[in-house]
């Protein structure tokens, strides 16, 4: 039992993800209270270059033909392989789909406790988990001696886990790679569809608060209007009201326009994360308990089946005149 | 190919959310219960694999006021057997627990696959379908997209940031954390559920015990607290589209 906190580093085809970064300065924030250091494990193949920034106290290394691609099932045999002989205070994932799919059978199999949804911890060590779509927070003590949790992004800036300085990086025995049971056939990339929204700048977002696929018509004239480019959260790709290359979200594209206006959009999490770099935020939502008025520069409760016709007609005799 | 899917109904965010007197938990008396939107995806994907390879769906949930109407239209949809945990458990049971408690139930209906939603958006432990696979010793891939099966193997479309995809191969029996259907949930009639109620039959599963450990207790539950909310427009919708249209405008849009 020792008091470090690890991070299992994400990674995807040569790049960090941020969410990698965010989990070590949180790490590092934990590790204050602990008295302990910041381990990072870094799973791969001839990968050990991904390691020069992150902000570690040591980098334990595991190199294997079978890690180059995340697969679930080799990085759970390695992990809890290695977490098993250490034992430290905490070990952290990305609330991703990569860290989830590990940290539960983790838990199970070496029962250590699991938070999930953890955007940070508090100055004594609590957790701070964000839930019911970001409406509401839960905080708890640490589950002791170890437990495992899995990170959202928000609660800490991805620079603040990077360093110039180098880690030092131990290599570390790895049990027998074998009878995997997942395995990865090959990567789809994503349609290119007929606009890259990550680089307009001006977005018009529909979210559930449509209601139908008839309604999406009153945001595409909108943005016809304003001139900018219609977009959607999950609930309306999975529809099938807009294809997929539309998608702002966990899944989809993040998104750093000058404009972002979002009608009907809650605001949950997923899709918090990718406008957060939004220049202004602009909310239509009936519900003024809906988390994108935490987010939103200027916010409404109008009806948008009254607004945003209204508005459409105002743009266009602006534009006209 | 016998599929069972392990459903959850959650508080619906369209209600207001209400923190209950002890401050640790939600309010329950008065909320309303919906099915957990990625279990009815998961649904929707068990009955087009069926569709597609004849196969036999069965749909587990816990016993909850709303629950037997969300059972009689899962088998609307083609959904072959019905069955709720019941017992005296308390109305919150955490998913280390839940999972533990479907374990005997899985093992006994031998299932090739079990799809269930990759999560919840009250989970504070974890994820149901990922705790579940681990207790049945099975391989589990989550954030999917798109399933096909066949005898011993399924492939899965796994979803990753940025819109790329990854096709899984996965040995069966496995589970798989379903993100989207490949198509939206189906429409079922309201006349065609009343017809279920009348003819089709839910299952009652005693759990004796519920072992939560594994979780983390809550000792504090609120609403976010924000540094800086929005500026929030006001009048009705003629005068809120005039003030936009000066926010566009100062913003030079227009």
């Amino acid at each position: 039992m020792n008091q470090d906190i690890y991070i299992v580093i994400e990674h995807l085809r040569g790049q960090v993800a941020d969410i990698s970064y965010v989990m070590l300065a949180a790490a590092r924030d934990l590790a204050h209270n602990t008295s302990g250091k910041v381990v990072a494990i870094l799973l791969g193949h001839n990968s050990d270059h991904l390691a020069k920034n992150l902000a570690a106290d040591e980098v334990l290394y595991a190199n294997h033909l079978a890690l180059t691609d995340f697969t679930s099932f080799s990085y759970q045999l390695v992990l809890s392989d290695l977490i098993s002989k250490h034992l430290p205070r905490a070990v952290l994932l990305g609330h991703t789909s990569i860290g989830t799919d590990v940290a539960n059978s983790l838990s199970v199999h070496l029962q250590i406790p699991l938070v999930s949804s953890v955007r940070n911890f508090t100055s004594n060590g609590k957790f701070v988990s964000q839930i019911c779509g970001g409406k509401l927070m839960a905080e708890g003590d640490l589950p002791a001696p170890s437990v495992i949790a899995t990170l959202v992004p928000g609660g800490y800036k991805p620079e603040h886990g990077q360093s110039t300085q180098p880690p030092r990086i131990t290599p570390v025995d790895l049990p027998a790679m074998e009878e995997l049971r997942v395995s990865l056939i090959n990567y789809v990339e994503p349609e290119a569809g007929d606009v890259d929204i990550s680089k307009e700048a001006l977005l018009i977002a529909v979210g559930r608060g449509i209601q139908n696929q008839d309604n999406i018509i009153l945001a595409e004239e909108l943005s016809q209007a304003l001139g900018g480019v219609v977009c959607a959260s999950r609930p309306v790709v999975d529809q099938g009201w807009l294809p997929i290359s539309r998608l702002v979200g966990k899944s989809g594209k993040a998104v750093k326009p000058k404009i972002y206006l979002a009608i009907g959009i809650s605001g949950a999490p997923e899709h918090a994360e990718a406008i957060i770099g939004s220049d202004v935020i602009i909310a239509i939502n009936t519900d003024p308990a809906a988390p994108i008025f935490n987010i939103a520069k200027y916010g409404t409760t109008a009806d948008l089946f009254d607004l945003v016709p209204l508005l459409t007609e105002k743009v266009q005799q602006i534009k006209n005149s | 190919m016998k599929i069972v899917v392990p459903v959850k109904l959650v508080p619906d965010l369209v209600e207001e959310l209400t923190i209950d007197p002890s401050g640790t938990a939600l309010d329950t008396s008065w909320l309303r219960l919906i099915i957990n939107e990625f279990d009815d995806h998961a649904i929707e994907q068990a009955i087009l694999l069926k569709e597609r390879s004849s196969g036999h769906v069965t749909i587990i949930t816990l016993d909850a006021e709303e629950v037997d109407d969300m059972l009689f239209a899962a088998a609307a949809k083609g959904a072959d057997k019905l069955i709720k945990l019941v017992g005296n458990f308390e109305s919150v049971i955490n998913n280390h627990a839940l999972a533990r408690a479907l374990v005997p139930l899985v093992q006994d209906l031998q299932p090739d696959l079990i799809l269930t939603g990759v999560q919840s958006h009250n989970d504070l432990d974890g994820s149901l379908g990922a705790l579940l696979a681990e207790y049945l010793h099975m391989p589990y891939v989550g954030y999917v997209s798109g399933v096909s099966a066949e005898p011993g193997r399924a492939i899965a479309h796994k979803e990753y940031p940025g819109g790329l995809t990854a096709k899984i191969g996965i040995n069966l029996p496995a589970v798989l954390g379903i993100q989207a259907a490949e198509q939206p949930p189906r429409y079922v009639a309201i006349s065609k559920v009343r017809q279920m109620m009348k003819t089709a039959q839910i299952d009652e599963h005693e759990v004796s015990s519920v072992d939560s450990s594994g979780g983390a207790r809550i000792t504090r539950m609120y609403q976010p607290e924000v540094a800086e909310r929005a500026t929030m427009i006001t009048g009705d919708a003629n005068e809120t589209s005039d003030k936009l249209i000066v926010i566009f405008q100062e913003l030079g849009v227009l």
